[in-house]
């Protein structure tokens, strides 16, 4: 079972690939979009790359509630149960 | 029971020439950005769209598609005597029937061809060459012309932030004939009818009708769902097209998708893991997304401004409303 720092980073990765954010900004406090610059279409590449990545689905409706990089994270511990 | 004769087409197809009309007006992000209270840079943001072409009144469906037609049929070294198949991908002629292919072909002067118009969005260029290349191979046409146009102008709402800046207008033509060698590879299509809703004319016509004050049915457009679909369906795509024809992303010269959104290009083609040796056509910069008419106008900018060449292995993928996509393989004439 990954741990949330684990979790985390992996995304960071998946955030530094898509959006050209450096990878150490993407901690858990950060928000996608006033923080990471991360706007709505990025934010449906990095919900594509987690869902492989971590083999979880991510719905279209629950994308909107992943406002900051710990919701993400806590999404994708909670679907990995 | 009586046999009947059948006939034999030709061994293999090719595109033999293609051509293009870019409407006269220059419409900049500038000109759009009142109507729906944004900005330039974020419109270039979203979309990688700086300028888009619009036509004029006198730039009908017709008339765009004459005039690339003529250069299609030029560049073929095919008179228009030989033309017996027109096929037009549209959605925006404004007459429900007859079919424009019909009204194009008169004024080209071909000799009363098969003529009709295919509706699927902004995959119907990749369905008419699919179409195109079946009747050359079946026996059912010699030369066919096959036709994407669009005036998305007259269907574009100004007003609305999704898609006021998207949407733009112009045609592509190209002659397909018999080859030798095969010149266009198997076609991957199909589509999802559960995402009907996802692009789509806002309403129909009757209930437009039944309205106060009727006006234009635009189109409507989900971009974050359609984005999705787009960047990563059509990559898998993309990718059942190459492994159909037997190659892979390192025999590609050209690629050549439906100019979509740049977003969308640059998230395929990291998808697919495109080596850096492939040239990617990035039209829509400054004529917006043409629907139909992109792939062609796309290739055709490719050719004169030497970034494909005639005998580049190209990939065509072409996707939009229904949700209806199709792809294949071709080599460039």
């Amino acid at each position: 079972m990954a741990t949330t720092e684990e979790i985390r980073a992996d995304l960071a990765e998946i955030v530094e690939e898509v959006a050209g954010v450096d990878a150490a900004q993407v901690q858990l406090d950060k928000s996608f979009v006033d923080d990471l610059d991360v706007d709505s279409l990025s934010m449906v590449e990095v919900v594509v790359a987690a869902e492989e990545k971590f083999d979880v689905k991510i719905p279209d409706d629950e994308v909107k509630n992943l406002k900051t990089v710990g919701d993400a994270v806590a999404f994708i511990e909670r679907a990995q149960g | 029971m009586t046999k009947l004769q059948d006939v034999e087409g030709a061994r293999h197809a090719t595109i033999l020439g293609v051509g293009s009309y870019r409407p006269s007006r220059l419409i900049p992000n500038a000109e759009l950005v009142e109507a729906i209270d944004s900005s330039d840079e974020w419109i270039q943001q979203r979309s990688g769209i700086k300028t888009r072409r619009w036509a004029t009144p006198e730039e009908t469906v017709t008339l765009m598609s004459v005039e690339s037609s003529k250069i299609a049929m030029e560049r073929a070294g095919i008179e228009p005597a030989q033309i017996d198949g027109v096929v037009v991908a549209t959605v925006s002629h404004m007459l429900q029937t007859p079919a424009v292919a019909t009204m194009i072909a008169h004024e080209l002067g071909l000799n009363r061809p098969v003529a009709f118009d295919i509706s699927a969005a902004c995959a119907g260029f990749c369905h008419g060459i699919a179409l195109a290349s079946d009747m050359v191979k079946a026996g059912s046409a010699q030369h066919v012309l096959v036709i994407g146009v669009e005036r998305l102008s007259d269907l574009t709402d100004v007003g609305d932030r999704g898609t006021a800046f998207i949407f733009a207008d112009g045609a592509g033509a190209a002659v397909v004939g018999p080859s030798d060698e095969p010149g266009i590879g198997p076609v991957v299509w199909g589509s999802d009818g559960e995402q009907f809703d996802l692009i789509r004319q806002k309403e129909d016509w009757r209930d437009v009708l039944e309205q106060d004050n009727p006006s234009m049915p635009h189109l409507v457009m989900q971009g974050n769902p359609v984005f999705r679909w787009a960047s990563f369906e059509m990559a898998k795509i993309a990718q059942q097209t190459l492994d159909r024809t037997g190659i892979t992303v390192d025999d590609l010269d050209v690629f050549v998708p439906h100019q979509a959104n740049m977003r969308i290009i640059d998230a395929m083609a990291r998808t697919m893991k495109l080596p850096d040796t492939v040239k990617i056509a990035r039209d829509i910069a400054d004529q917006g997304n043409t629907s139909a008419a992109s792939i062609p106008l796309a290739l055709d900018r490719m050719l004169e401004e030497g970034d494909a060449k005639s005998g580049d292995t190209a990939l065509l993928i072409a996707f939009g409303a229904g949700l209806a996509y199709a792809a294949q393989v071709v080599t460039v004439p």
